[in-house]
């Protein structure tokens, strides 16, 4: 076989014409020789997007500055990281990402603004960004109208599904439910106190959880409350928690009022270590602010955590802490915010275009290998398939691993029966 | 009615001749639709501004809730477009179709009656105006007959503006939460969205906002706008002197709703958004500083105000993502420590007596209506 192969290369008539076709890209490729393996620009970028022949401009739009500046900090960090990780690695279709960033400043409306810019001014290939679900409804309507493409990294409501927009966050269904089969299982919970934030995420999130532990658990919830964003006085909450005696105390309680709420818990004495409560709203993050010796015993429902032992998690902890600092920690979302850009530059190879509607075809079945928290793989819905974990809380600020589930656990945002 | 002699004055006829110079021809010139896009939102803020001037300027009422009108002509405004864009068809996917999709995910099954009539553009506009109008002259008699005033009267309004907010955040099946009222899409079949929308939107902002310094400016010059100052002055002695204190300030409150809430709407419709976000204390105190930095006395001033410091809000927070806040701070202390009047000040103390001056040489006959009187100064 070989034999014949070679025979027919060296005929001379065989050999001439493929003399000539090798001349024909190598004639297109000769003024920019360095870079001979990079496809055209024009072949690649048919959409006027921020592509030249050897960089190509993606947007990071978070919040610098303002309230969720402490939250949306990591994923900036991760997005950065991961650019200059695929950069090292050769960029994407042979070219350099460049990055402009820009600052949502908390303000919803100037996420929608600054989204406009990124992809009107800059025409930016991609952005990386948003992190409340205020603000990825802001910016949706704005990447819907110009055709951008928005990785957005945080665990959301569900309810939404973009051509536009790859979620690299869990949805609520996917985050909730194995976290409440594990608890109802392990710790034979039957009653359940639900506390949260006064917003769409906790309430919808409460609202699946309610549905799933009446009908499927055939357990009982016996209080639901909700605080504005911000809240620090949680005394009469507890002072139900004490009265009711509920098997599981589930929040999602967000942001800084996670600290007032933990201090206070345990000034009241109860103690987590004793009264089981299943968070699906703090982090690695989020603990730095709380501080481990006042959420220690709490279990968290999500897919990553710092301390998960797997080869990638291995190196990426160390880049990471390598690029900004041994003190960070590596929470949840920004383990998500760090696969943007890869699942990203996979999709484009895979693509072999910039183009977003060939980048928006592309990504159901784009799988990465190399994440943190294992392996995902992008959903026909533009989620990812991801495993579900459970960790306990320790003294020092991080999780131990107790649960995950088998297997990869669809995405289902807009979820039969729990609406 | 004693009305001045001229409509505006030398120094205020060189403020409108610029502003309408740069808001009608330089911008949309040089600019391309995202920026101009960008000025409407600073133009919207330029309204709340100019109410300022007339209740906080001339009428010396402090009021820190200005987001508050601004945020209600913004809802009327949004409700309108929401309805519009949640037809049956735009909103197959939702468990109930033809609701706002914010409803349906608060398992809201139908529209609430007090949504049905914002299905009538009429209505809508009416309601931009009296909806803010009724609710400033609810709080205006409640606080004025009662002679509460001065800073407690600024800390009632900052409670409104508070209050106003939990109850959108907290009523989120009815109001967006803290999301907020998002895509909007058309107005009565007209696509908001494209590019010679948002310039056509742009131009029906300015000549808007023109009519509304037209009002302003003819509040100003009536006896009205007198009693106004005499009262920012000596309240006592105007109220000896027969008038009814109360009834002016519930005036000037009012109109200065009114213009806010007139720019809320024109904010919804070139934005396409509205959110709680702009009715709270913070965008209310934002609202004041604007007025303080363009200069409280000066209704060109105070305009030019809103649209700088939005300005320099946007691009500062494009060049230095990490420091601008700090940059805008600075920028606010520097202006009101060295020039307490503003920019209008400025203008004043070092401009305007130059184009004076130059006026002056070319015409023999010095012209006595107030050209030496500094921009805005009350007793004028």
């Amino acid at each position: 076989m070989s034999d014949e192969a070679n025979k027919g290369l060296l005929s001379p008539l065989r050999r001439k014409l493929l003399m000539g076709m090798a001349a024909v890209p190598a004639i297109t490729m000769l003024p920019r020789a360095s870079f001979a393996q990079a496809p055209a620009t024009s072949a690649v970028n048919t959409t006027g997007l921020a592509v030249t022949d050897t960089e190509v401009t993606v947007g990071i739009l978070h919040s610098a500055t303002g309230t969720m500046a402490i939250s949306e900090t990591g994923s900036i960090e991760a997005e950065k990281l991961a650019i200059e990780q695929i950069n090292a690695a050769g960029g994407v279709l042979g070219r350099k990402i460049k990055f402009i960033q820009e600052d949502g400043a908390s303000d919803w409306p100037t996420f929608a603004e600054k989204a406009k810019k990124l992809l009107v001014n800059d025409k930016v290939a991609a952005i990386m960004g948003c992190w409340t679900s205020a603000s990825r409804k802001a910016v949706l309507p704005v990447v819907e109208q110009y055709n951008g493409m928005l990785y957005y990294p945080t665990f959301y409501e569900g309810l939404e599904q973009s051509k536009n927009v790859i979620y690299t966050g869990q949805e609520a269904t996917q985050q909730i439910l194995a976290g409440l089969n594990w608890i109802a299982k392990e710790k034979g919970a039957k009653t359940f106190f639900f506390i949260g934030s006064d917003y769409i995420w906790p309430r919808t999130s409460n609202k699946i959880a309610r549905k799933h532990v009446e009908n499927v658990l055939k357990g009982k919830v016996v209080g639901e409350e909700y605080y504005p964003l911000g809240n620090t006085q949680f005394n009469s909450v507890i002072n139900k928690i004490k009265l009711t005696k509920p098997d599981v105390i589930f929040t999602d309680v967000v942001g800084g009022s996670n600290v007032a709420f933990y201090k206070q818990l345990k000034a009241a004495g109860i103690d987590l270590s004793k009264q089981p409560l299943l968070t699906i709203s703090v982090t690695e993050d989020e603990i730095d602010g709380i501080g481990g010796e006042n959420i220690a015993g709490a279990y968290a429902c999500m897919k990553y955590f710092q301390s998960l032992d797997n080869p990638n998690n291995k190196a990426f902890v160390p880049a990471f802490k390598k690029m900004w600092g041994e003190k960070t920690v590596i929470g949840d979302v920004t383990q998500a915010a760090y696969l943007g850009p890869w699942l990203w530059k996979l999709t484009v190879e895979k693509a072999g275009s910039f183009d977003v509607d060939k980048i928006a075809a592309a990504s159901p079945g784009v799988e990465f290998k190399g994440a943190p928290e294992g392996y995902v793989r992008i959903h026909e819905n533009h989620h990812l398939w991801s495993k579900t974990r459970v960790g306990r809380a320790k003294l020092d600020g991080q999780f131990e691993l107790i649960y995950e589930t088998a297997d990869l656990v669809e995405p289902d945002p807009f979820p039969k029966g729990y609406q | 009615m004693i009305i001045n002699s001229r409509f505006f004055n030398r120094s205020e006829l060189t403020g409108f001749v610029v502003l309408a110079a740069v808001l009608f021809v330089i911008l949309p010139l040089s600019l391309d639709v995202f920026r101009l896009n960008l000025v409407a939102k600073y133009l919207t803020y330029a309204f709340v501004a100019l109410g300022l001037v007339l209740c906080w300027g001339y009428g010396g009422i402090l009021s820190l809730g200005q987001g508050v009108f601004f945020g209600l002509g913004g809802y009327c405004m949004a409700m309108f477009l929401k309805l519009e864009a949640s037809s049956v068809e735009n909103t197959k996917i939702q468990s109930t179709p033809g609701i706002p999709d914010f409803m349906d995910w608060n398992q809201i099954t139908s529209l609430p009656l007090f949504w049905q009539p914002f299905h009538s553009l009429t209505f809508t506009i009416l309601a931009i105006i009296l909806v803010p109008g009724l609710f400033a002259l609810i709080i205006g008699t409640a606080m004025f007959k009662r002679r509460v005033g001065g800073t407690y009267f600024a800390i009632i309004t900052q409670a409104v503006a508070a209050i106003l907010t939990i109850l959108i955040v907290g009523q989120q099946g009815y109001t967006g939460g803290i999301n907020g009222m998002t895509d909007l899409r058309t107005l009565k079949g007209w696509d908001i969205r494209p590019d010679h929308a948002k310039v056509i939107l742009y131009f029906v902002e300015v000549v808007l906002l023109f009519a509304c310094i037209g009002i302003a400016q003819f509040i100003r010059l009536t006896k009205l706008g007198r009693i106004l100052v005499a009262m920012r002055e000596q309240e006592d002695r105007v109220r000896f002197s027969g008038y009814s204190v109360a009834n002016f300030k519930i005036f000037a409150f009012c109109m200065a709703a009114v213009f806010a809430a007139i720019g809320g709407a024109m904010f919804a419709l070139n934005v396409g958004f509205m959110s709680p976000s702009f009715v709270g204390i913070v965008p209310s105190i934002e609202m004041v500083i604007y007025t303080a930095v363009g200069g409280r006395m000066s209704i060109f001033g105070a305009i030019w105000g809103a649209i700088l410091v939005n300005f320099a809000k946007t691009s500062l927070s494009e060049s230095f993502p990490q420091l601008w806040l700090f940059g805008l701070g600075a920028l606010f202390i520097a202006v009101v420590l060295a020039f307490p009047n503003g920019l209008s000040g400025l203008w004043a103390d070092y401009v305007q007596p130059r184009i004076d001056r130059l006026f002056a040489s070319r015409k023999a006959k010095a012209d006595w209506n107030g050209n030496s009187v500094a921009d805005g100064a009350p007793a004028e």
